[in-house]
């Protein structure tokens, strides 16, 4: 080798050091900021979680209280919007998987959804704000439901159609080679098949809308009080949050903390859930 | 011959069930497409009374005043994009050393806890990453980086001026900063998924030649995943542009426009979520909605953008095998 060789030799070695450091570094900085966002949420949040937080009503400035109803209309309408949402996006992402070999429609609508999934969810809450609550004259629980059941429709959309395409063509032909009518091969061969990768879409889209604020500011809007009735404003833990945090009360600061506590680790456990489903269901 | 009679009524029976069950799900599946029109319908139609009153002055004016009615796009269009834009100058190289480091350095062992992290941080809600911005980050933002980035890049030439202000935490700096940590496990995960379809044989190949790990890299995986990785960096746009509670609890809701990053400002997003519940009157409603519409028509292009590409580099892919 020569001197020159060499020293090129070296400096192709010194940029790989320094880059493949640089990206070490950047995985840091990504973990880092992990660890920082939940170290906060334990420190600031479990030291105010009591059983009052979950037995008591959300209190005026000033005075202590809890979370209940806050708790119970998020529960109220991420439950709605699942029951709303889940089966037409399981209808819809059939379509795509088992019909749309042929036509426009298909691949028109799996564009669309792949957007409609990253789309900005307060634009979601505006369009049911004219078209719900505008007309009806009142902010209520039906419409913060109906906006986050459009925020689950493309998910389940994308994970029945990702989930389906994995089952094997040959389970379908053979079952129709039994003479098994379509519908039937779709509902008692593909479904089953596709169970766990399906369960795990429904999974993801209810952590997603759980944590969900933007889309309920204009549809339930919020409420001090306990209500049942999703015709009415109903309060919901994501709005609490904003509105405590974003006031110049030191109690309400507490318990926002406390609801960002449960709101994450309710996320992130069913995150966790969802993808050790999907993990048993894709071994067996 | 009654055996036959039957078996011609279940044939019939479940021709019709075939038709009714394809239909149905055609029906839902026209429902998302619909979805969209009905999105851009609405919005365009609560949004004339603000076009009729200012006409396409709207968007380059920066004018904003409930009391005499008077409304501007500017500001929130300025803070839009600048945001958006600090936030990709962070995440994109931040995402593409954690892509590079999952696919080409990480031990086996350590590639699963590793994803399931980026997921975490991708599962956080955005409210969370608000409220910790507000009481924690803006103020540590405030006592140690920004007198630091007043002292040594505010006297940079040309780009000065973005880097000179009070040191408050609140401003559109800090929004960009947390903005770029929220989106960088989209657009990491996206570049790790791209890097993973390069085949071995041609990584296989540069590293016989004596390349170094970065040279395969750069000269090699790059290359190949160009387009796959524009596409995650449009999508990570996409989702930095429309994001709204991160950013209005640390922007500082303020319409006036500011040549300086380290002031507060206004996204489209939080302008929205600060206003649109306190909005009186016809014409200050309808502003806010066309701000609105602006920005589903920019995330929209921009999504569009991204997945295009995507769906070109995945044709490429499957020429390939």
């Amino acid at each position: 080798m020569t001197g020159l060789d060499q020293k090129r030799y070296f400096r192709r070695r010194a940029v790989n050091a320094i880059n493949l450091t640089i990206s070490m570094i950047a995985v840091t900085f990504a973990l880092f900021f992990l660890a920082w966002i939940l170290f906060t949420l334990f420190n600031n949040g479990l030291s105010h979680l009591t059983l009052s937080t979950f037995t008591k009503m959300t209190p005026p400035p000033g005075s202590s209280g809890g979370l209940l109803n806050a708790i119970a209309g998020s529960l109220m309408m991420v439950s709605m919007a699942t029951l709303i949402g889940t089966p037409v996006g399981i209808l819809a992402g059939t379509y795509l998987a088992e019909f749309g070999r042929a036509g426009w429609l298909a691949p028109t609508t799996r564009f669309i959804n792949d957007i409609l999934l990253s789309a900005p969810s307060i634009v979601i809450g505006l369009f049911v704000y004219e078209l719900v609550v505008h007309r009806m004259g009142h902010f209520s629980g039906w419409a913060g439901a109906l906006a986050l059941a459009l925020i689950v429709l493309p998910v389940v959309v994308r994970t029945t159609e990702n989930m389906l395409q994995l089952v094997p063509n040959s389970l379908r032909e053979a079952a129709a080679a039994l003479g098994a009518p379509q519908w039937k091969v779709v509902v008692m061969v593909s479904y089953r098949a596709a169970r766990a990768g399906m369960l795990t879409g429904i999974l993801l889209a209810v952590a997603r809308i759980s944590g969900e604020t933007a889309p309920l500011l204009f549809t339930a809007l919020n409420n001090q009080f306990w209500t049942n009735d999703l015709n009415g404003p109903v309060s919901s833990l994501a709005v609490i949050i904003f509105q405590f945090a974003m006031s110049p009360y030191e109690d309400w600061h507490y318990l926002a903390w406390s609801g960002a506590l449960l709101i994450t680790m309710f996320v992130l456990g069913l995150n966790i859930l969802a993808r050790s489903i999907f993990r048993k269901g894709s071994d067996s | 011959m009654g055996k036959h009679m039957s078996e011609t009524t279940l044939h019939k029976k479940n021709a019709i069930l075939d038709t009714l069950f394809h239909n149905t799900t055609r029906l839902f599946a026209f429902l998302v497409f619909a979805l969209l029109l009905g999105i851009m319908g609405t919005l365009t139609i609560a949004s004339l009374p603000a076009l009729k009153t200012f006409g396409f002055g709207f968007f380059t004016s920066d004018a904003w005043n409930p009391v005499t009615v008077e409304f501007g796009a500017l500001v929130p269009i300025f803070g839009t994009i600048a945001t958006a834009s600090i936030a990709m100058l962070i995440a994109v190289p931040v995402s593409f050393g954690i892509a590079l480091f999952i696919t080409e350095l990480s031990p086996n062992w350590l590639k699963r806890p590793l994803g399931v992290a980026i997921e975490l941080l991708a599962g956080i809600p955005s409210i969370i990453y608000g409220m910790w911005g507000l009481f924690v980050f803006a103020p540590w933002f405030a006592d140690h980086l920004e007198p630091w980035v007043n002292d040594h890049m505010g006297e940079l030439p040309m780009v000065g001026h973005f880097f000179q202000g009070p040191p408050m935490g609140i401003g559109m700096l800090t929004a960009g900063f947390i903005l770029a940590i929220m989106v960088i496990p989209f657009i990491a995960s996206v570049m790790r998924d791209v890097f993973e379809i390069v085949p071995p044989m041609l990584k296989e190949s540069a590293y016989g030649l004596g390349s170094t790990t970065w040279e395969v890299v750069w000269n090699v995986v790059l290359p190949f995943t160009k387009v796959g990785v524009v596409g995650g960096i449009m999508l990570g746009l996409g989702r930095a542009l429309g994001e709204t509670m991160a950013v209005t609890f640390v922007i500082g809701n303020a319409h006036e426009l500011s040549m300086s990053l380290l002031m507060p400002g206004n996204t489209i997003s939080s302008a929205l979520a600060n206003e649109f519940t306190e909005a009186v009157g016809d014409v200050y409603t309808s502003s806010l909605i066309t701000l609105g519409m602006l920005l589903f028509v920019i995330t929209f292009i921009v999504l569009a953008l991204a997945k295009l590409l995507l769906i070109q580099l995945a044709a490429k892919e499957g020429k390939q095998s």
